[in-house]
């Protein structure tokens, strides 16, 4: 059975790429549209949008590369990007050629299988613009063209084949905070972005734009404006700088025509300054694809004052619980616990909460509503010290978690033992300015300097709830988003050792290691052009991950310089 | 007039400042200056950014600060009303004459600290004003704004990636990712009030601006 199905998919991907990449004056020939079939059914050979699917499983379902020939893995072709900083974008293939996302927003195509430039876009930035998270999550396909979204807060479209600017749009202004980090999200012609910026005092949105022209559709804020549901948790004038960015690329169901986003803090910092429940920070919110409409939400925690984002959008995937099927969302919370969810056409509901690192901000959880009774000890506000575990960056941060399908498990890049601690000021509003209520010397990291470990992966049965295998890091935080195959595998980086990483999804063995250029935050992905699997990954730290390494090198001695900049890597199995 | 060429590099990112010294050299001229020392197109920006307001021109002699942001914003920073010791104030340099605030680039701003001119190294008292320094407060690595304070080491600190200059010392780095120190504004005290002494001392803006 496994034989035939390996000969299936082979054979799939021979029918599409046979021949190499060809690029004359009107650019690359034969480029192969994305449709919106394509993108709700893609095909294994491809690796067509930010997590794979949009369901955001992180998932190849290739296996020529698997448990027993993974030892003889080997860089095939490298590519320096000429960037420096948090390379984080996957590097998306449609059918032989690689489309490459870097910090500073370049976009640079080429041949998949052997690493020859095709074209580079460069983006001219704006005099005075400065971004805090100056990286790019990636860009997006659909048709003949390529989608980013930029630091100055424009969408672009480029033409696949050239490179060339195809239309430009604004989205914001970025000299009132508004940046955009993430990946689009594309369905029904639709090429949906949200916004960066909860540091300076925006008030987060999302927004869909005509794939073909970039006429700008439905807006839909993720702060809600008077008269809106939501509206009264909110008080006085606090929601029109609420925050609630949109860091990351949405999840998409196209059976609900449902989106899903997370949510970013609330802004400023700390919830005395704007007391309520401050619906849809730190949420992930379902919008109708058609219309913009919110359709359900879920707040992990109301009233953030932790910086404890949620910008990862949940994956759409179906669990069993108590021998019945769930229609689930899964999300591995910034707050550090693992939530299951119930998806429907109108609501998302609660299931469980479970958690995944240390963590001694919540006393209880609901059962029902999955809404937390805090400590109030643990809660920072204006003038007023708290310590609370974990810090501001989470049992996981943005860095995409996985699921694999065959196995039912789900693979978490974790961060343990390690706490925070702030105390608020009120600060004024400048527009466009910091505006957190606490400046970046004044938050306080702290580590457990008795703890066997820092970073992890972690692998979980996504049925039973419960932990399979962790792999511990002793020396080195986890910053690596990770991918999981069909081959059995589960790839990722992260460490500050530099090295890509490739583990027995069943046990967590590590069965290879290659200790690339950089440290690794980009996901890694797997295409196959020609009947051979590749598996590629953008090397390139930065970004919090050095900041906090930094303050590492301080608190426990580890080295403060990761070698920075960026460098593609493409893998293959030596015959 | 320094305008061209002995340190031409400078002048490049510096143009506004070579502009508005003087009037400017023809245009014939600067291109042929320029051609005959190779540096060619860079000579020519110094007209066309000549020809632009003055609110973007980078700071000049005779300047004055006024405070950036804030409730206070234009008001004129003097030697007094900086906190001793730091925080840095951010500020915008303001022509005097025509009162206009130079805040139509946003590399021109400048972080303004008031030290114990003891505590400062010999080339930074000589380009301070009664313990007051400017920098510019764009940082040398992405172009951030270095607008917070790093108390525990009293040191210039970015607001995106970290890095920290030291005030005392020129605003060389202490730490981070910066791959040069900011640019020191030269200061002079007249009747209580900081005053630009001359241009800033190198390049303003991070890698990529």
């Amino acid at each position: 059975m496994k034989l035939v199905r390996d000969l299936v998919i082979l054979g799939a991907v021979m029918a599409t790429a046979l021949a190499p990449i060809l690029a004359d004056a009107q650019g690359i020939t034969g480029y192969r549209p994305v449709t919106d079939q394509r993108l709700a059914e893609p095909e294994a050979s491809n690796w067509l949008m930010t997590r794979g699917n949009y369901q955001g499983w992180s998932y190849s379902p290739l296996d020529q590369v698997n448990t027993q020939n993974v030892k003889k893995l080997a860089p095939v072709w490298a590519l320096s990007t000429g960037v420096d900083s948090g390379h984080q974008a996957p590097l998306l293939v449609n059918n032989g050629v690689m489309f490459i996302a870097t910090p500073y927003n370049q976009v640079i195509a080429a041949e998949a299988r052997s690493g020859k430039l095709l074209w580079r876009y460069k983006r001219e930035m704006p005099e005075g613009l400065s971004v805090l998270h100056n990286t790019s999550r990636g860009v997006a396909l659909h048709g003949d063209k390529v989608y980013l979204a930029t630091h100055d807060c424009v969408l672009v479209a480029l033409d696949a084949k050239t490179g060339k600017v195809a239309w430009e749009q604004k989205v914001e202004d970025w000299k009132t905070g508004y940046y955009m980090t993430l990946a689009p999200l594309i369905a029904k012609g639709k090429v949906m972005v949200g916004v960066s910026g909860g540091e300076f005092g925006v008030r987060g949105f999302v927004q869909a734009f005509d794939a073909q022209t970039g006429k700008p559709g439905w807006k839909t804020y993720t702060i809600p404006g008077p008269g809106e549901p939501g509206h009264e948790t909110w008080s006085g004038e606090t929601w029109k700088k609420g925050g609630g960015s949109v860091w990351i690329t949405g999840t998409y169901d196209p059976a609900s025509n449902l989106t899903y986003w997370g949510t970013g803090n609330a802004s400023p910092w700390f919830g005395d300054q704007r007391p309520g429940d401050n619906l849809y920070t730190s949420s992930t919110v379902a919008l109708d694809a058609d219309s913009g409409k919110i359709k359900g939400h879920f707040q992990y925690h109301w009233n953030d004052s932790w910086d404890w984002d949620e910008p990862d959008a949940p994956m759409i995937l179906d669990f069993t619980k108590d021998g019945k099927t769930v229609k689930g969302l899964i999300h591995p919370a910034r707050n550090g616990y693992l939530y299951r969810l119930e998806r429907s056409n109108d609501k998302i509901s609660f299931v469980s909460a479970t958690p995944y690192v240390k963590q001694n901000v919540f006393k209880s959880i609901d059962p029902k509503t999955g809404r937390p009774e805090y400590n109030p000890e643990r809660v920072p506000g204006t003038g007023k010290r708290a310590d609370f575990c974990p810090s501001l960056w989470g049992g996981k941060d943005w860095p995409f978690a996985a699921y694999n399908p065959k196995l039912g498990m789900l693979f978490i890049p974790a961060n343990d033992n390690h706490c925070g601690y702030m105390t608020g000021k009120v600060q004024p509003y400048v527009a466009g300015k910091w505006w957190t209520g606490v400046d970046i010397p004044d938050i306080g990291f702290a580590v457990d300097k008795n703890a066997r470990h820092f970073g992890e992966v972690q692998a979980w049965d996504i049925n039973g709830n419960k932990r399979v295998w962790s792999h511990l890091f002793t020396d080195s935080m986890n910053w690596g988003p990770v991918l999981t195959t069909g081959g059995g595998l589960v790839f990722g980086g992260g460490t500050n050792d530099r090295y890509f990483r490739a583990f027995d999804a069943s046990t967590g063995e590590v069965l290879w290691q290659f200790r690339s250029n950089s440290g690794i935050t980009a996901p890694p992905v797997s295409f196959a052009v020609d009947g051979v699997q590749y598996i590629g990954v953008a090397s390139g730290w930065g970004v919090d991950p050095a900041f906090q390494q930094g303050l590492l090198g301080d608190l426990l001695g580890w080295p403060k310089d990761v070698p920075q900049g960026g460098v593609v890597w493409v893998f293959a199995v030596s015959q | 007039m320094r305008f061209p060429l002995s340190s031409a590099h400078a002048e490049c990112g510096d143009g506004a400042r070579a502009g508005f010294d003087a009037p400017p050299p023809d245009r014939r001229t600067i291109l042929k200056v320029g051609l005959g020392l190779g540096v060619g197109w860079c000579g020519l920006r110094v007209p066309v950014v000549a020809a632009e307001d003055a609110s973007r021109a980078r700071p000049h002699e005779g300047d004055v600060l006024v405070v950036a942001y804030g409730e206070q914003a234009g008001q004129v920073i003097s030697t007094k009303t900086l906190p001793q010791g730091g925080p840095q104030l951010i500020a915008y340099p303001m022509d005097p004459v025509a009162k206009v605030i130079r805040d139509g680039s946003l590399l021109n701003q400048v972080a303004v600290v008031r030290l114990d001119p003891t505590g400062l190294s010999e080339s930074t008292r000589a380009q301070s004003a009664a313990g007051v320094v400017a920098y510019s407060a764009i940082c040398t690595h992405e172009g951030c704004p270095v607008s917070m304070w790093h108390k525990d080491s009293k040191t210039l600190f970015c607001s995106c990636h970290a890095s920290r200059f030291d005030p005392t010392d020129g605003a060389r780095v202490v730490d981070g990712p910066a791959p040069r120190r900011l640019a020191t504004l030269p200061l002079k005290a007249v009747d209580g009030n900081v005053v630009v002494a001359a241009g800033f001392t190198g390049r303003v803006g991070g890698k990529t601006q």
